[in-house]
């Protein structure tokens, strides 16, 4: 079974793939018979069907979810399956003739490719025996339909309408899922016999079946949802013929067939759908009677057809179902006949315009006749499939004794009328001169005969519509199979004369009613009055209204202002943290408050005056020297709190960056010149204020509520005897910790190299080469500095080599010592010196960063090759002549990697930032330089050679 | 820890916040190493009890080691963050001759198209934004 789904599927993706090679017209011989075989297939396997509840297949697919593909072939997958297989290859043999003039075979490559695809999915549709296969096929219907909707993609209509389509078919679909989801959970099953067998109950499945019925009226065209299926006429007649008459739209008619004999019983299912049904009957009515179009008038039509087979599909009346099954099958021979008939008098004639059509049925009689039996047969004359059909419908609902019943009786009534008139109005209006207006256009006569392909298989289609009326009795038996498999209380009672009897009388009154329509409108059809709020005004405006929405939400949210983003961002953070201690603050089970000591109390106080100073800044030179007076004043209180590590390096790390300020600083005007700010300063102040506060109140919280032992016990007790070192701080950084650090000095390392390309890349252009050395070549003011530095420059650099080896025992290490290295070329620079290394341009700032970096890693694998862990230290022992016993440890080269990079970071920020800043003409005139300032000069203040 | 150093913590981090939410560059830069100062000083004063250089076999009475060595970290990476903005700072300088955060021209942009659309749906303006 699963194989006859894969067919006309595997046939599409050959052709999409490989079909380029082909030639058009062997394709078009194969697609049809790609069907046909299709329909062998199913007959050959009728058997099972035609006894009982037929053969079941399903083939796992997600286990771990319960997901398989299940099919089942009973007498209702059956019919369905012939319909789609057999309508399928008569409307392909159609298409050949349709497209023979087409001058791009590509068009009609890719048409015949997503046709086999569509019939495919439709095959699965039907054949679906749970919920998630007929959801797959159901979605993979809805995108088939949207390419064949647009296969015309170079026209702007056809591509929004295959959207417009798409879009609402699916979000059925999504809804189809909820409410399966629904179901199923609360069915505990996902096959169609298992929820006939037990059906859940409950609030969850109503809601569950709400949203299935919405998923179905989207897929079947129902009010409000139903103007995408004339939108969908942008398709070539074929695929409206099949797509969107005889199959897809059919879909939710199918599910609702399946679930009704089920639901039926639940209150509100019958209200529902009859009064969705009726409306959807009415309101395609009168849609019909507006157009000119023949084929919209058509597309109109089947919107109202549909809405009956809801009605009388929902009602879940065992007699009306079986009835339901009798009308389903006429409408799809009459109405796939109709439209084909429509294309070849379009192909005849060039238009379908009911105003233009003249003298079809002169000049096409064969073509007038086909047409005559089907819109007969949609009308509910005798002898034909469709009076047979609607006059069991009739019967049945006659006898049902319930309220809903006798309203869909009514409805049905009114929609006939309509039905009659429209079909008056389409028949009289294509072959005859009925309905010709001149203005219009010109009088199109249908001068062009069909070939015999295009009479073919509606003619095929017009008999089997003959034959079912004629032979209504044996239709009846084949079709129990069918109705048996719905409800097994529905046997189909078809008569094709039963006696001058109610529903005869009926009939009779229908067609004059609908008669009398036709002629009392007569060409004033057009005046009738459009829906003021359509489903598809609504469709419309909630479109537009989302991207315009999304555009007004993003001129809002994106506003590209970074100080509104960072408010938003430490707004947030104020936020979290007030919610966060919303529960007051809990001063933990340590309760540590210590009373500051006087020293403590008096660098704090001093510090927050500095940072408040800062603010109130006029000039930038003052602002970043109280910057680095709170640096400072930290680095006295970590030295107070017994951290003179951190200290020595706060200490030198400001210091480096109170010169690499003052280099950046020499370039830019003295004082501030406020830009406009964004928000006014109460708003700016309030932030900062909150971020404060409440950065205070989690200190306070944060700070008492340690529960854990600290890890810091464990760090002490095996810094020595497995790391051999006594300064714990420095153990944990290249040992215990020492990945951390390694990707810490990578850090540093991006950031160098960041700076670096900043600098070049503006100095590209600007200057040679050349100018380098004259800008690092200027020679200091002052010569006492000049020659102290000198003097110093090695004495420092072997303190920083001592302070770096030392830190395994002692406060120091290669962080610190390389900022001692780094601070002893500074020195030099500053006095206008360039000292040895940067001088011979032997060592560029990168490589000794790269050397850094590269000694860290191969410390970190040397471990590995010796079979140890990644970093893993080990302690040697040496007894040297001379020195004495002397102690290695493998992780003092990682330091000395640390100090590398270190010493090569500040290297390279200072040289960049220093000379190399100085290559672009430091009094270049910028477009907007004197324009904000009118002082483009550089600060007094600024140390820098000059 | 005591509540002078708690009151610290907070003037820095609201200094430091109101100095980055300005558009001069440098003072950004400012207010982002007064916002650092202000976490490394967190950071130790949430570590625990302050007390004697912490060597090894030190006993309970030292500072714990862990806090040190993130701040100590933490110090050096934020000395080559602010040289990485203040190279921004330089080259925004050098070749814009301004000291501002500027507010995106792309997104004004679309900010002003959708102002024009509006105003053309209201037939209040018939001018259509150019895009430029």
């Amino acid at each position: 079974m699963a194989l006859l789904v894969l067919l006309p599927l595997a046939a599409a993706v050959g052709i999409l793939t490989g079909g380029r090679r082909a030639p058009v017209r062997w394709l078009a011989l194969a697609a049809p018979a790609v069907l046909a075989l299709v329909v062998v297939g199913l007959v050959a396997r009728a058997g099972p069907a035609r006894d009982g509840a037929g053969v079941a297949e399903a083939t796992t697919w997600v286990p771990s979810l319960d997901l398989s593909l299940s099919f089942r072939l009973d007498g209702f997958a059956l019919l369905m399956g012939l319909v789609v297989a057999g309508v399928g290859t008569l409307v392909l043999a159609y298409s050949v003739a349709y497209f023979a003039h087409d001058e791009d075979p590509e068009r009609v490559r890719r048409f015949t490719a997503w046709f086999l695809a569509f019939a495919g999915s439709m095959l699965g549709l039907v054949l679906a025996d749970d919920g998630w296969t007929l959801f797959l096929f159901w979605e993979a219907t809805s995108i088939t339909s949207f390419v064949l909707i647009g296969l015309d993609d170079r026209s702007p209509a056809a591509r929004a309408s295959a959207q417009r389509a798409l879009l609402v078919t699916a979000a059925g679909g999504l809804c189809l899922l909820g409410g399966l989801v629904l179901v199923t959970q609360a069915a505990g099953a996902s096959t169609f016999a298992a929820l006939a067998a037990d059906p859940p109950t409950g609030a969850a499945v109503s809601a569950g079946l709400v949203l299935v019925l919405v998923g179905a009226a989207t897929k079947s065209a129902q009010v409000p949802f139903h103007f995408w299926l004339p939108g969908a006429m942008a398709a070539p007649t074929p695929v409206s013929a099949f797509l969107h008459s005889a199959t897809m739209v059919k879909a939710g008619v199918i599910l609702v067939a399946r679930l009704a004999p089920v639901f039926a019983g639940v209150t509100w299912w019958r209200p529902a759908v009859v009064v969705v049904g009726t409306a959807t009957m009415l309101v395609g009515g009168v849609g019909a009677l507006r157009q000119h179009d023949a084929k919209l008038l058509l597309a109109h039509g089947t919107v109202s057809q549909l809405g009956l087979l809801v009605v009388l599909f929902g009602l879940g009346h065992p007699g009306v179902t079986a009835a339901a099954v009798a009308v389903l099958v006429a409408h799809a021979l009459f109405k796939a006949t109709l439209f084909l008939v429509v294309g070849a008098v379009d192909h005849a004639a060039g238009t379908r315009d009911i105003r233009r059509l003249t003298g079809g049925a002169r000049s096409l009689p064969v073509v007038a006749a086909i047409g005559a039996v089907a819109a007969a047969s949609m009308a509910g004359l005798p002898p034909l499939l469709g009076f047979v059909a609607k006059e069991a419908a009739v019967d049945a609902l006659l006898a049902v004794d319930d309220r809903w019943a006798t309203a869909a009786l009514v409805g049905v009534a009114t929609g006939s009328v309509l039905t009659v008139a429209y079909t008056a109005r389409l028949w009289l209006g294509v072959f005859t001169d009925v309905g010709l207006d001149p203005d219009a256009g010109p009088p199109a006569p249908a001068d062009h005969r069909p070939a015999a392909m295009l009479a073919g298989p509606p003619g095929l289609l017009a008999g089997l519509t003959v034959a079912g009326g004629l032979a209504a009795a044996p239709l009846a038996a084949l079709l129990d199979p069918a109705t048996v498999a719905l409800d097994a209380r529905a046997h189909a009672h078809l008569t094709l004369w039963a006696g001058v009897h109610a529903p005869l009388v009926s009939s009779a009154a229908i067609v004059l009613a609908g008669a009398g329509l036709h002629v009392a409108l007569g060409r004033r059809a057009r005046a009738l009055p459009a829906p003021r709020v359509s489903g598809e005004v609504l469709f419309q405006r909630g479109f537009d209204g989302l991207l315009t929405g999304a555009r007004r939400l993003t001129g809002v949210v994106q506003s590209g202002s970074l100080p509104a983003y960072l408010s938003v961002i430490v707004g947030v953070v104020a936020a979290a943290l007030v919610a966060g201690l919303a529960g007051g603050i809990v001063v933990g089970p340590v309760g540590t408050i210590a009373a500051a000591s006087r020293a403590e109390a008096a660098v704090a106080l001093t510090v927050a005056a500095m940072a408040i100073a800062v603010l109130t800044a006029r000039r930038r030179f003052v602002s970043v020297l109280l910057l680095g007076t709170v640096g400072y004043g930290l680095a006295v209180l970590f030295l107070l709190w017994g951290a003179p590590d951190l200290a020595l390096t706060q200490l030198l790390i400001e210091t480096v960056m109170l010169v690499v300020f003052l280099l950046v600083l020499r370039r830019l005007p003295e004082g501030y010149v406020p830009p406009p700010e964004w928000a006014p300063r109460a708003l700016r102040v309030a932030l900062a204020v909150a971020v404060g506060v409440s950065m205070a109140a989690f200190a306070l919280m944060a700070g008492t509520a340690r529960t854990e032992r600290p890890v810091a016990d464990e760090h002490l007790a095996r810094a020595y005897p497995e790391a051999g070192g006594h300064n714990v701080v420095n153990v944990i950084l290249v040992d215990f910790r020492g990945i951390d650090t390694l990707g810490e000095i990578t850090v540093l390392a991006v950031a160098a190299v960041g700076v670096a390309n900043l600098v070049r890349a503006a100095r590209r252009g600007r200057a040679g080469t050349g100018a380098w050395r004259a800008a690092t070549a200027r020679s200091s003011s002052s010569v006492v500095f000049a020659q102290t530095s000198r003097l110093l420059f090695p004495l420092v650099l072997a303190v920083s080599l001592y302070v770096a080896f030392k830190g395994h025992n002692a406060p120091g290490g290669g962080f610190a010592g390389g900022l001692i290295a780094g601070a002893a070329f500074l020195m030099r620079s500053l006095a206008g010196d360039q000292p040895p290394l940067a001088r011979t341009r032997a060592v560029r700032p990168t490589t000794i960063v790269g050397a850094g970096l590269a000694l860290a890693v191969l410390t970190g694998i040397a471990p590995l090759v010796a079979g140890r862990s990644f970093l893993e230290s080990s302690i040697h022992r040496l007894d040297l002549p001379l020195v004495g016993p002397v102690k290695l440890v493998t992780s003092a080269a990682f330091d000395v990697g640390v100090y590398l990079v270190v010493l090569g970071v500040v290297l390279s920020v200072l040289e960049n930032l220093g000379p190399g800043a100085d290559l672009i003409a430091p009094d270049v005139e910028s477009p907007g330089g004197s324009r904000r300032t009118g002082r483009h000069r550089p600060d007094p203040g600024a140390v820098g050679p000059r | 820890m005591s509540l002078a150093i708690v009151g610290l913590i907070g003037v820095l981090f609201a200094a430091g916040t109101y100095l980055l939410l300005q558009r001069t560059i440098t003072r950004i830069i400012i207010g982002l190493g007064l916002i650092g100062n202000g976490t490394n000083l967190l950071l130790m004063a949430t570590g625990g009890r302050p007390g004697a250089t912490p060597v090894a076999g030190g006993g309970s009475e030292v500072t714990d080691p862990v806090p040190q060595a993130l701040v100590l970290t933490a110090i050096v990476i934020g000395f080559a963050i602010t040289s990485f903005l203040l190279a921004l700072a330089w080259r925004n300088w050098t070749l814009d001759g301004n000291d501002e955060v500027e507010d995106d021209i792309s997104d004004r942009r679309i900010a002003r198209a959708e102002r024009d659309t509006e105003a053309d749906g209201a037939g209040a303006s018939d001018e259509r934004g150019d895009g430029a």
